[in-house]
């Protein structure tokens, strides 16, 4: 797709906010290489998925995410200073650094409940969309998740009941073709997962994730038949992960062909391309990402860690 | 005072809770269809009926709770539970400490479990001690019509996940319940009878089988003090520790097997706390290490009775001791 159909400036906000994504990411990378951090699970080239779903939703929108959630915070806004403050467990973190990198919630940005464990976000979404839908609000509830969480039971739980209880829920499938260190094609006999939801009675969609404006256009798609219909919708992007299960990862299992297939496919380099920026524009698009997330890894560098006394708080209520 | 059986205190309860507080509803498999009186009352939106399958259950109590509803769901028997345990102990017992308090799960899981209804062990595994074990969670398993219903109001109430386990055999028993408001707080135990000889220290079925041994022993002469537990997290370590100090000789009785249970707990409590008055060991009589039996007959041997409560206490009573 190379016409272009969105607004300029939406266009070009969301390229910046998918060069930031990259280059906090890249930063967590180099830093773990350096010895300065634990690893992390990044979703590198999986930008697109994150940034076109997370731009079409409105500010009350809530979302699910799981451990490959730093673009979905990025994308609704958050601080990347406190995103790595919770990756160094410092108090400054968005969970008082209680998270570390896998499980970050932002209850103010509507980013709720993150769980690491692969297909928890799938059954609370269907709780988020029950608590949504008990009170008529008229938002959505998007859940990210990808195709290993879709070999899951709860999988098809949560879209069983969404669609028996018409939850406002927006299934956003990240399919990164990498369930930890072991191909889709070697745990499903589909290529789609779309497939498989659509069989629950959901309206079920995949489109190239490694297109921003066709996630957006997709995303706003699902939206709008979520608030004509009160069913769920089903939106499969469908992607690939650049990197390994964590870092770490020296990624000796992939497939080196397909790995240089996906790159070619690149989010980013895409709308470089597509928005017909010079060199000299992108060179300085990316100097300026690139000062501010190393600003933001100096300044929670520098953060505090949580008090001990810490360590027994938040347990009860 | 009203005369109610178990299954009547739950509805009642859970009844006057939807009245007080909009948040509250209740779902679970069948809950619409044996509980038409809320249903009645209430409407499908509050009272529903889901699909059997226990883990969509707690992730939809889950995630409605940390999002303002209070959910109250029956699981109906407590090793379906096993199909749920990620959704209870992973997120609503733990994400409220991983997202460094920014939610709170306040839902009620009502499960039955025990022998008597020869279900075998796939109806019937008493597993509260792997809530007690687990952060965040609360543990509750009260046995007479008045304590059902009074702690699960408190436990709706609660801002935390209340894991609410019930005697199936005593679903039908009636019981006095006081009329109006009744409460009874999470974390305090029942005195059910005093005394100054031994302590008989229990919670579930096997309290009334301590109050069958306490009358045994009256009949010997030893006055035997029967303490049920009620809440077995939080836990009313006052009222063990204040009756050990008492008795200075205690049997802990439970019908959940012996390692790693309660009652491995209740005496390390003692131990820590009241090691200076005591005149005997402590000691547990439980159900052995086995799958819970379904023949009738095997599932009177696995439970204690009152005749081997009275066994265990008269050798604790015969230990060599300054009595």
């Amino acid at each position: 797709m190379n016409e272009i159909l969105l607004d300029r400036t939406l266009l070009l906000s969301m390229l910046e906010t998918m060069q930031l994504i990259r280059y906090h990411e890249e930063k967590v990378i180099a830093m773990q290489a350096a010895g300065q951090s634990a690893g992390t699970c990044t979703a590198v080239g999986q930008e697109a998925s994150a940034v076109g779903v997370v731009s079409a939703l409105d500010k009350d929108d809530l979302i699910l995410t799981n451990h490959r959630s730093a673009g979905h915070l990025l994308a609704r806004g958050a601080d990347p200073a406190r995103i790595y403050a919770e990756v160094l467990g410092k108090a400054t973190g968005y969970c008082k650094g209680r998270s570390g990198s896998l499980h970050v919630s932002v209850k103010e940005l509507g980013v709720v409940l993150t769980s690491t464990i692969v297909g928890a976000e799938l059954s609370l979404a269907a709780g988020v969309g029950l608590a949504m839908s008990m009170r008529d609000r008229n938002n959505v509830v998007t859940c990210f998740f990808g195709d290993g969480a879709s070999c899951e039971g709860s999988f098809h739980e949560s879209i069983n009941l969404a669609v028996t209880w018409k939850l406002p829920i927006l299934y956003v499938c990240e399919n990164n073709q990498w369930q930890a260190f072991v191909h889709r094609k070697e745990t499903m006999p589909i290529k789609h997962i779309s497939t498989w939801a659509a069989s629950h009675g959901i309206e079920a969609i995949t489109v190239d994730g490694n297109d921003v404006e066709a996630v957006y256009l997709a995303a706003r798609k699902g939206i709008a038949h979520i608030k004509a219909t009160g069913q769920p919708y089903f939106l499969e992007t469908y992607t690939y992960r650049l990197r390994g299960h964590y870092e770490p990862d020296d990624q000796g299992y992939v497939d080196k062909a397909e790995l240089a297939s996906w790159q070619a496919k690149d989010p980013i380099e895409r709308m470089y391309a597509k928005l017909g920026f010079t060199a000299n524009d992108t060179d300085a698009l990316r100097k300026r990402i690139s000062m501010r997330i190393d600003d933001a890894w100096t300044q929670a560098a520098a953060d505090p860690y949580p008090p001990l006394s810490d360590l027994t708080s938040d347990v009860y209520a | 005072m009203q005369t109610i059986t178990i299954n009547e205190a739950i509805s009642q309860a859970v009844a006057e809770e939807m009245r007080r507080d909009p948040a509250v509803m209740m779902f679970g498999e069948g809950v619409a269809t044996k509980r038409i009186e809320l249903l009645n009352e209430f409407g499908g939106k509050r009272i529903r009926n889901t699909p059997l399958a226990e883990g969509i259950i707690a992730g939809a109590a889950a995630g409605a709770a940390a999002m303002g509803m209070r959910p109250v769901v029956d699981m109906l028997f407590v090793p379906f539970m096993t199909l749920a345990m990620d959704e209870i102990v992973n997120s609503a017992g733990k994400l409220r400490y991983i997202s460094g308090g920014q939610f709170s799960f306040p839902l009620v899981a009502i499960a039955m479990t025990g022998t008597g209804w020869t279900v075998g062990a796939q109806h019937n595994h008493n597993l509260e001690a792997w809530f007690v074990h687990s952060p965040g969670l609360k543990v509750v398993m009260p046995t007479t019509a008045a304590d059902v219903k009074g702690l699960l109001k408190s436990a709706i109430r609660d801002n935390n996940p209340v894991m609410f386990f019930l005697e199936m055999a005593f679903t039908y028993e009636t019981g006095d319940v006081p009329d109006g408001e009744h409460i009874v707080p999470l974390g305090q135990a029942r005195l059910c009878r005093e005394g100054q000889d031994i302590s008989l220290i229990s919670y579930g079925k096997t309290v009334s089988a301590c109050e069958a041994a306490a009358d045994q022993l009256k009949e010997k002469g030893i006055s035997a003090e029967v303490l049920d537990l009620r809440s077995l997290k939080p836990v009313d370590e006052e009222a063990i520790v204040a009756s050990s100090r008492k008795t200075g000789r205690i049997l802990v009785v439970h019908e959940a097997n012996r390692m790693c249970g309660m009652g491995a707990e209740v005496a390390a409590i003692i131990m820590e706390k009241a090691f200076d008055a005591l005149h005997a060991p402590v000691m547990r009589l439980t159900s052995p290490d086995v799958p819970a039996p379904s023949s009738y007959p095997l599932e009177l041997a696995f439970t204690p009775q009152a005749d081997s409560i009275v066994a265990a206490a008269s050798g604790l009573l015969a230990y060599p001791g300054k009595r």
